[in-house]
């Protein structure tokens, strides 16, 4: 069976040569929660970006490959590519707030997808947008389909941007830090729906997080990235019992534990970040080699 | 939330003022050959410079008095006032239309679009824009229509401008990306999408541009250099009034009110109309 996303050895650079993302391999099964950890600037933005089609026009793709269920983007024209995107995937963004358009009314915004894209009828569309807030708990629909974004509080702007990626039943929804803006109380319900979505509607998950505790809650595989490489990879359960590099451990250590948030709060020790600058090194040198 | 409504209530009287102002000069402009209580272009010399009516020596039925031909300035005003009006709906919606809709191009797609609609904005810029339109005119020849074309050729670039910023904003906005990955066409996502949230910007500059426009209509006039002299329009008015200063200081000071009201009426309305027309401002 083809993976959901198969993304391999894909190298991204900056104008001014540097790699942003240094052939990434990542692979999500249909149905199943990856998450990507990672330190700020690591790229995990940017291979949700790669993923949609949206990288920002400064960052170009030198190598590697994206296939969406054997699909390979790289080699689609750009309207098939639209396409095939469009219908495949969806996005839980981390800014509820502009990422819904502020002079649109939340009903028009949530239908239309599903009317121009998809081309299905109003009446259609509409059942099924209830349906979706029904699913988020959304207990007023009429209210907030007839709302403007900013008359929403944030929780309920996340929670009608997760009707809205669901309703279109995507095979792979990537999450970019889906609960950083909100607050503390609201965070954890948002995580809840979204599991309970994933696992009713059976929807694949690359779930973009610098938060180990989110990670251990609701994903079965784990990458860990570093400066734009991935430098382990494991089932959740196994890289809790046994996190294998030295990056991972440090991370685990750094995470505050909620019976002690002080005594275990430790920075990235400098030889852990001396090794991985090592080993960020050599790969570039490796990579270098055989692209002149 | 509360804040904003305060905002919305303490906006409305200047909405209502100057909405009603234009409102009055419009129907009068309109409506002259009703309204006008004279024939704007009746001479008489036993008339001449009468004083406005609370002055000693008024006579009935010439309200603001008249000009030194015998003429009814009141009557004089509401008919300049449709040539101020077909010239700043004409003009304003034509620069309108080109300005914003380079302006939208240049935001939305960047690139060599964006540098080469900025290049020609910028060279245009650099003109001092009374001196162009005396130039244009004089090019053009005079005449209700190329005062028109004057203007939008002048002033296009103030819409432009605006509208790129004001679009390229947008357009780094999330919403945007979202409909990208939703699979919308790029011309789908800067009308549907992008274009929505600029209309009030777009509404307030058009008010702005009408009022612009009068007054350069005006200043078209007063130099001798707009429609043809035997229509009053106000900047014509205003240049014979500054001949008779001393011997009949209202020929020259109510068109300059007229003018001035109704220029800040025009740039206070789109402010108001702006506020009204965004969604989160309101
Ligand atoms: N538009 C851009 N052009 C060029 N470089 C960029 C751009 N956006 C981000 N970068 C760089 O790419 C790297 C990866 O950024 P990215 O946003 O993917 O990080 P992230 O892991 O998502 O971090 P965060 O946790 O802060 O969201 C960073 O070093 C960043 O400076
Ligand atoms: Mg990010």
């Amino acid at each position: 069976m083809n993976a959901c996303l198969d993304i391999r050895d894909l190298s991204a650079v900056l104008p001014n040569g540097q790699r942003v993302l240094r052939s990434v391999s990542l692979a999500v099964q249909p149905g199943e929660v990856r998450a990507l950890v990672g330190e700020s600037g690591a790229g995990k933005t940017m291979i949700g970006k790669a993923v949609l089609g949206v990288l920002p026009s400064s960052v170009r793709i030198v190598e590697g490959d994206i296939r969406l269920e054997g699909e390979d983007l790289g080699r689609l024209q750009p309207k098939a590519r639209r396409t095939l995107i469009g219908a495949r995937t969806a996005l839980i963004p981390q800014d509820p707030l502009t990422a819904l358009n502020p002079s649109r009314r939340i009903g028009s915004q949530m239908t239309d997808r599903l009317v121009r894209i998809l081309g299905w009828n109003g009446e259609r569309a509409d059942t099924r947008i209830r349906q979706l807030l029904d699913e988020v708990q959304i207990r007023d629909p009429d209210r907030v389909l007839k709302s403007y974004p900013h008359e929403l509080s944030g929780g309920m702007r996340q929670r009608v941007l997760i009707a809205a990626a669901f309703a279109a039943e995507p095979r792979l929804i990537v999450a970019d830090e889906p609960t950083t803006a909100l607050d503390v109380t609201v965070q954890k319900q948002i995580l809840r729906l979204i599991v309970q979505l994933q696992r009713e509607h059976g929807t694949a998950i690359l779930f973009v997080t610098h938060d180990l505790g989110v990670v251990a809650k609701i994903s079965q595989k784990v990458s860990v990235l570093y400066a734009g490489k991935v430098v382990e990879e494991a089932e959740t359960a196994a890289l809790f019992a046994a996190p294998q590099h030295p990056y991972t451990r440090a991370l685990m250590a750094a995470t505050p534990r909620y019976t002690d948030p002080f005594a275990s709060l430790k920075p990235v020790d400098d030889a852990v970040l001396a090794g991985l600058a090592a080993e960020i090194a050599a790969a570039d040198q490796a990579w270098r080699r055989p692209h002149g | 939330m509360d804040e904003n409504r305060a905002q919305g209530r303490s906006v409305s009287p200047r909405l209502w003022l100057a909405g009603g102002w234009l409102l009055l000069a419009l129907l009068a402009a309109i409506f002259a050959p009703l309204v006008a209580p004279q024939d704007p272009l009746a001479q008489d010399l036993m008339l001449e410079r009468l004083p406005p009516f609370w002055i000693d020596g008024a006579e009935p039925g010439y309200w603001l008095g008249t000009d030194s031909l015998g003429r009814d300035l009141l009557s004089r005003l509401i008919f300049g006032g449709r040539i101020a009006f077909i010239v700043a709906f004409a003009a304003a919606f034509a620069a309108c239309l080109v300005g914003s809709t380079l302006g939208l191009v240049a935001g939305y797609f960047g690139g060599w679009a964006d540098r080469i609609i900025s290049r020609i904005v910028d060279v245009w810029m650099a003109f001092p824009p009374v001196l162009f339109a005396i130039l244009l005119v004089a090019v053009l020849g005079t005449g209700l229509s190329s005062v028109i074309l004057a203007i939008a050729i002048i002033d296009w670039t103030r819409f432009c401008r605006v509208i790129r910023a004001e679009t390229m904003g947008q357009s780094r906005m999330d919403y945007v990306e979202n409909a990208r990955i939703a699979g919308y066409g790029r011309i789908g996502i800067m009308l549907r999408e992008v274009l929505p949230n600029v209309v009030p910007s777009i509404v307030a500059l058009l008010s702005l541009e009408m009022g612009i426009a009068v007054i350069v209509e005006a200043i078209l006039s007063f130099v001798n250099l707009s429609i043809s002299t035997d229509d009053p329009t106000w900047g014509g008015i205003i240049a014979e009034g500054r001949l008779s200063i001393h011997q009949a200081w209202w020929v020259l000071v109510f068109p300059l009110i007229t003018l001035i009201v109704t220029v800040l009426s025009f740039s206070q309305f789109g402010e108001a109309l702006k506020t009204r027309f965004d969604p989160v401002l309101r």
